[in-house]
């Protein structure tokens, strides 16, 4: 098979799906009618809290907390957002180091789980290693429990090691978390680069390493695109071990921060919006960069061809 | 200088034993065939020589020089895969090119030995095209020019001709043949292919289930088989196995029939033996005293010959025939046998016996 991972993940999904789309569309005009209302009915149940947090970021205050609520006719600010990133007193605002913050530990420990998660991958697809479905399992079995089973021991082990409330506490655990998942999802494109291109590769006089890294490795690229940004968005959505680990405003990450903003006499919901709105938009832009990726990085390894 | 010789390779992958015990010795500058059908063990015993398998147990010697643990890349041979194996984000140029590329020759050096294999193989139209853009037959030719562009100590060729179809694979069978005579070098080549490898080498090892059958010429195998599985493996129309023993000067078949006994055989009375007979050893016409009774079963058109299955007893003969031959099945008829080229096997062992004073 000469055929790189890059065509054929971009393809094949796309053509696999065609034939059930166009069986749906040959049953007549009433079923189409039907699943047009349906699918409109559920896209306004779920875009809706979208919607409404849009409109809230560019509300004024005055609007934002008017009976009856106001759907349009309301008076269009900046100003939340400009709290969101400029303290009252002027300055940088607590939630924008926040997104700060999200931002270096979520790119940090995404590029530590890749680093270590695609050469392992690569390993447990290549080679002869001792119960390597033993190991894969335990590897994945990393991942069953729910972050907030495991957060008190953690927090309890942090705590004898100093690593409570810093920016590095946070990278390792969702490091920790992102390799496994890593792995997984790697050694599936790993799969189905064929092994003969390093086989040829050290015929020609590279070594095993130089191998990997010239002729597969490209080939890879795809695949570790789409991994790192399920890592990327899983870091960056994170709740539970970042408000447990976490507590200064110069460590804590997004979710905690926004979370914060709830909560004593009154809420400033249109400074929540505005701040929900940032910090939806990066994984929404990243998510569609690499959209084709995430339906192949989903499917393959899934189906055999 | 490239001579490739292995000893006692072992190799199983979890419960199925891939090689068991294969020792080979090829000479310097010889075209050496291995043979067998799929499952034999014949691309472990070649990924083996080029160091992409983990032995069990075995070695290897490169030119004399023990060479079981070297790497791939030190062991300095050159290798085509069955699925070519082309980088498919390079270019055919830089396929070709990628083996003195990571040996560090120089660009001027890289362009004249590019330039040089793609005239020896035809393939100077290629070489700004991309594997994805070649069809099966390009393809192999890149593959074979990224294997011959270096002067490595040996050539590895793994079934290169089996993914092409018929008349591209009798071509490049003579245009193989013609490179290596062209070019000189030890060539290691593997097929499951019996015309490719009788056609081709200069010796030809029979693998089957891990274990070496027979190393010969191609002569010897074919008129010589150590045993009956490789009288049955090479030859076209497979060789015909009726089962006999001997009697005083006689073989006498399980179906009735009998047979002066050779001259040559030592076989003792009673012995369950094989004779094996070549569709080119029997005959349709009369012609000797040694004959077998049978009726007509089917005819095989083949062009220039005609093969007749003639069924003694329950046994089929595969006899060759003029091709303007013609009958009706059930027919009765006598087919004459050559018995100086017949073959005699040990019903038990499958061993040919030992043939004295032929």
């Amino acid at each position: 098979m000469a055929v790189s991972v890059d065509e054929a993940a971009s393809t094949d999904p796309v053509r696999d799906h065609t034939p059930p789309a166009r069986r749906l569309r040959g049953r007549g005009r009433g079923r189409s009618v039907l699943e047009v209302a349906l699918l409109t009915v559920l896209a306004v149940v779920m875009l809706f809290p979208v919607l409404w947090m849009i409109e809230t970021s560019i509300k004024e205050n005055r609007d934002v907390y008017a009976v009856p609520a106001k759907f349009f006719d309301f008076k269009v600010t900046m100003g939340h957002f400009k709290d969101v990133f400029v303290a009252p007193g002027g300055g940088r605002s607590a939630l924008s180091v926040a997104f700060l913050n999200s931002v270096v530990v979520a790119g940090v420990s995404t590029a530590l789980a890749t680093v270590l998660g695609v050469p392992a991958a690569w390993a447990y697809s290549r080679f002869a290693v001792k119960a390597k479905k033993d190991q894969l399992f335990f590897i994945l079995s990393t991942r069953f429990m729910p972050p907030v089973v495991v957060v008190i021991p953690i927090f309890l082990m942090y705590r004898q090691v100093g690593l409570i409330d810093t920016k590095l506490g946070l990278i390792l655990i969702y490091a920790a978390f992102n390799v496994p998942f890593t792995i997984w999802m790697m050694k599936g494109f790993v799969d189905e680069v064929p092994a003969e291109y390093e086989d040829a590769a050290m015929l020609d006089g590279y070594t095993r390493l130089q191998a990997f890294r010239r002729f597969t490795l490209p080939l890879l690229l795809p695949g570790i695109a789409a991994t790192a940004v399920f890592a990327l968005i899983f870091s960056w959505n994170e709740f539970v071990f970042a408000i447990f680990l976490t507590s200064s405003d110069s460590v804590r990450t997004a979710p905690p921060a926004i979370a914060g903003l709830i909560g004593g006499t009154t809420v400033d919901w249109g400074l929540v919006a505005a701040a929900s709105v940032v910090f939806a938009l990066p994984v929404l832009v990243f998510a569609y960069l690499v959209r084709k990726h995430l339906v192949a990085g989903v499917t393959l390894g899934a189906v055999r061809r | 200088m490239g001579t490739v010789a292995v000893h006692g390779l072992c190799k199983s992958f979890g419960k199925v034993q891939a090689l068991d015990g294969v020792t080979l010795d090829v000479p310097d500058g010889s075209f050496f065939v291995v043979l067998g059908p799929s499952g034999a063990g014949k691309t472990t015993t070649l990924r083996a020589i080029a160091g992409l398998e983990q032995l069990d147990a075995g070695s290897v010697h490169l030119d004399g020089r023990d060479a079981t643990g070297d790497s791939p890349a030190e062991r300095d041979l050159a290798m085509v895969f069955q699925s070519y194996a082309l980088y498919p984000r390079l270019t055919a140029y830089e396929n070709i090119a990628s083996p003195l590329r990571a040996r560090r020759c120089s660009s001027s050096e890289i362009a004249a030995a590019v330039e040089r294999m793609s005239a020896l193989l035809h393939i100077e139209r290629l070489l700004q095209r991309r594997p994805a853009q070649m069809s099966g037959g390009e393809m192999q030719r890149v593959a074979l020019a990224r294997a011959l562009v270096r002067r490595p100590r040996a050539f590895l060729m793994d079934e290169p001709l089996t993914n092409l179809d018929l008349k591209l694979r009798v071509e490049m069978r003579t245009e193989l043949t013609r490179i290596h005579r062209s070019l000189g070098g030890t060539f290691v080549h593997v097929t499951n292919d019996q015309v490719e490898a009788l056609s081709m080498a200069d010796q030809v090892a029979v693998l089957k289930e891990g274990k070496v059958q027979q190393v010969g010429t191609p002569t010897e195998v074919y008129e010589r088989p150590a045993n009956q599985w490789v009288a049955g493996f090479v030859g076209s129309p497979p060789i015909s196995l009726l089962p006999c023993h001997a009697e005083g000067d006689r073989l006498v078949g399980a179906e009735g029939w009998t047979l002066p006994r050779p001259r040559w055989t030592t076989a003792e009375d009673g012995r369950p033996l094989m004779l094996g007979l070549r569709a080119e050893d029997l005959s349709i016409e009369q012609r000797g005293d040694a004959s077998l009774p049978g009726e007509l079963y089917g005819l095989e058109p083949l062009g220039d010959r005609t093969v007749v299955d003639v069924r003694v007893g329950t046994e089929i003969l595969k006899v060759k025939a003029r091709p303007t031959v013609t009958g009706t099945p059930g027919e009765r008829l006598l087919v004459s046998v050559d018995l100086d080229r017949a073959h005699l096997f040990d019903a038990g062992t499958g061993l040919a016996l030992p043939e004295a004073g032929r």
